[in-house]
């Protein structure tokens, strides 16, 4: 049974249809890229996933258990955990705080606050810091420690890159490998194409809320994803836009 | 003179205790719940009855009415507090306007005009004092109010920075949204901190009916010291909540040597010079009063 599959999943924001039907699964273990243009559906999906998007239509399934009417707090008990785009931390509170509100859930594992702190060593000196005082790449490292604090058994990681200098995301990733090695089911959206295919072992491209590429990352070429990227795909006569 | 500050400061920590709900139910749940006067009041009639129709002691009356307070502040959390805010920021604070009417009404129905006090059942605390060197009397009561107000605003403290509930209530106060994402139960977080915040108001009602009368619409005036306080203090900060109710009584306490009726007019010029001071710092001006940001409602 796969980990994870999401079934014809559609998430309105009123009028606006995000995400229109995308259906497909993950097995445990794997990494899963999604990539696609601004407002394609991303981050809408991943925020429906961990249920802060209540879907219009389909449904999410973690292990085969329908999570329709589990509210978010619930589902990270279960496992699921997201690093939010533009990181959402409590910047009232300090780095450590931040990362016990993560084991609220009370899911059983290994992730503590020092290892946290291990794993991304810059934190180490701001502990105590209010993140609201913190550098990005500070944030971003606290944010995505927050995550693994409930010892999720799939982390959805949204833009860990975004507005980070390239140094800064080295790090970020290569901390992220560490966790991939380990095991550990991640969906991550990512902007950097070379990156992503690098890191994941699918990928799958959105475009307009529909998915319109899906394949193995070591398979799928450059120009595949560019095209479903910008739509060159469809060739139905009348869709050129002007 | 020295004898004015210590009694202002004392009852500093009557105008403390009274703010502390107001001001921690503001920092938490954005909420200015204006039944918060009445509520205090219903938990003195609620006292108050248990002393005159069981002969319970005050003291041990609380054992049953604060947590009848912690489970009416769930209840309103639950009920009408929650379904109030989903409609903007400004429906909470008709629906707690209403709620006040609501209550003060009842308890006129229930108890009719007389006034009340629970001083005849607590015996000789209620005007007992203790003498402190420089022969400066020191009503012991007063002193009770005075650590009470110190012990429920460093344990207030203590418990939302110490301990995992204190933290998600703090982490739901400024994202419910985030906080969910994290594994936080922010309804429940809200519903406990309303619990939370009733608590204190039913230790406030207990003090407000040893010290003084009361009576069903006495609710509206201990709002407004709560209030007062609360600003003078900084919304939100709850040792500032402390400082604000010791620095309105002292500005009661010194208006009232000035003019024998200075005693209120002190309390609310301190509270208007604090107000002003606050909006010309902040950069706001009074102008900008109407262009402070509201928060989305959730």
């Amino acid at each position: 049974m796969s980990l994870l599959s999401v079934e014809n999943l559609v998430v309105r924001h009123g009028l606006l249809q995000a995400v229109r039907g995308v259906s497909f699964t993950i097995e445990r273990g794997e990494t899963l890229a999604l990539v696609g243009a601004n407002g394609a559906g991303k981050t809408t999906l991943l925020r429906a996933i961990a249920g802060a998007h209540h879907p219009a239509a389909g449904r999410v399934l973690l292990s085969g258990a329908d999570l329709s009417n589990v509210p978010s707090h619930r589902r990270v008990g279960m496992g699921i955990a997201l690093v939010p785009e533009g990181r959402k931390l409590f910047v009232q509170m300090t780095v450590e705080e931040n990362l016990l509100l993560g084991k609220t859930a009370g899911r059983p594992g290994d992730w503590s606050v020092d290892k946290v702190l291990e794993m991304f060593p810059n934190l180490k000196p701001r502990r105590h810091a209010k993140t609201g005082h913190l550098s990005g790449g500070e944030q971003q490292a606290t944010a995505i420690g927050r995550a693994l604090m409930s010892n999720p058994d799939v982390l959805l990681l949204d833009e860990v890159s975004l507005g980070l200098s390239p140094l800064i995301v080295d790090r970020v990733y290569a901390a992220l490998q560490g966790l991939i090695a380990s095991g550990t089911t991640i969906i991550l959206v990512e902007q950097d194409l070379n990156r992503a295919l690098a890191v994941s072992d699918r990928v799958i491209c959105m475009l307009e809320g529909r998915v319109a590429l899906e394949g193995p990352s070591k398979a799928v070429s450059r120009e595949d994803v560019t095209k479903a990227y910008f739509g060159l795909h469809r060739k139905s006569p009348g869709s050129v836009p002007a | 003179m020295s004898n004015q500050i210590i009694q202002g400061i004392l009852l500093g920590g009557y105008y403390a205790l009274i703010a502390c709900g107001l001001s921690f139910m503001f920092s938490v749940m954005r909420i200015i719940n204006l039944a918060h006067g009445s509520l205090a009041v219903f938990a003195a009639f609620a006292l108050w009855w248990l002393a005159a129709r069981f002969h319970i002691s005050p003291f041990v009356g609380l054992l049953i009415v604060l947590p009848l307070m912690a489970a009416i502040g769930w209840v309103l959390q639950r009920f009408l507090l929650e379904r109030s805010a989903r409609g903007g920021a400004l429906l909470p604070i008709l629906t707690t306007f209403g709620l006040a009417i609501v209550i003060d009404n009842l308890l006129f129905e229930q108890f009719g005009a007389d006034t009340r006090s629970l001083a005849p059942y607590i015996g000789s605390l209620s005007y007992d004092s203790w003498e402190w060197p420089g022969s400066i009397y020191v009503g012991k009561l007063a002193v009770i109010m005075f650590a009470s107000a110190v012990i429920l605003l460093g344990g207030l403290q203590l418990f939302l920075t110490h301990t995992r509930l204190g933290r998600s209530i703090r982490a739901t106060s400024e994202d419910p949204d985030t906080a969910g994402l994290v594994g936080v139960d922010a309804r429940r977080a809200n519903a406990i901190a309303a619990s939370i915040a009733m608590v204190t108001v039913g230790l406030a009602g207990a003090f407000l009916g040893m010290r003084s009368t009361f009576d069903p619409y006495a609710g509206a005036p201990q709002l407004l010291f709560a209030f007062e306080a609360a600003v003078i203090g900084g919304a939100g900060s709850l040792w500032g909540t402390l400082i604000g109710g010791i620095v309105l009584a002292l500005a009661q306490t010194l208006g009232a040597q000035v003019h024998p009726q200075g005693f209120l007019i002190g309390g609310h010029v301190a509270f208007l010079i604090v107000l002003f001071i606050r909006l010309s710092t902040s950069g706001l001006g009074l102008r900008g009063l109407q262009r402070l940001p509201t928060r989305k409602p959730t």
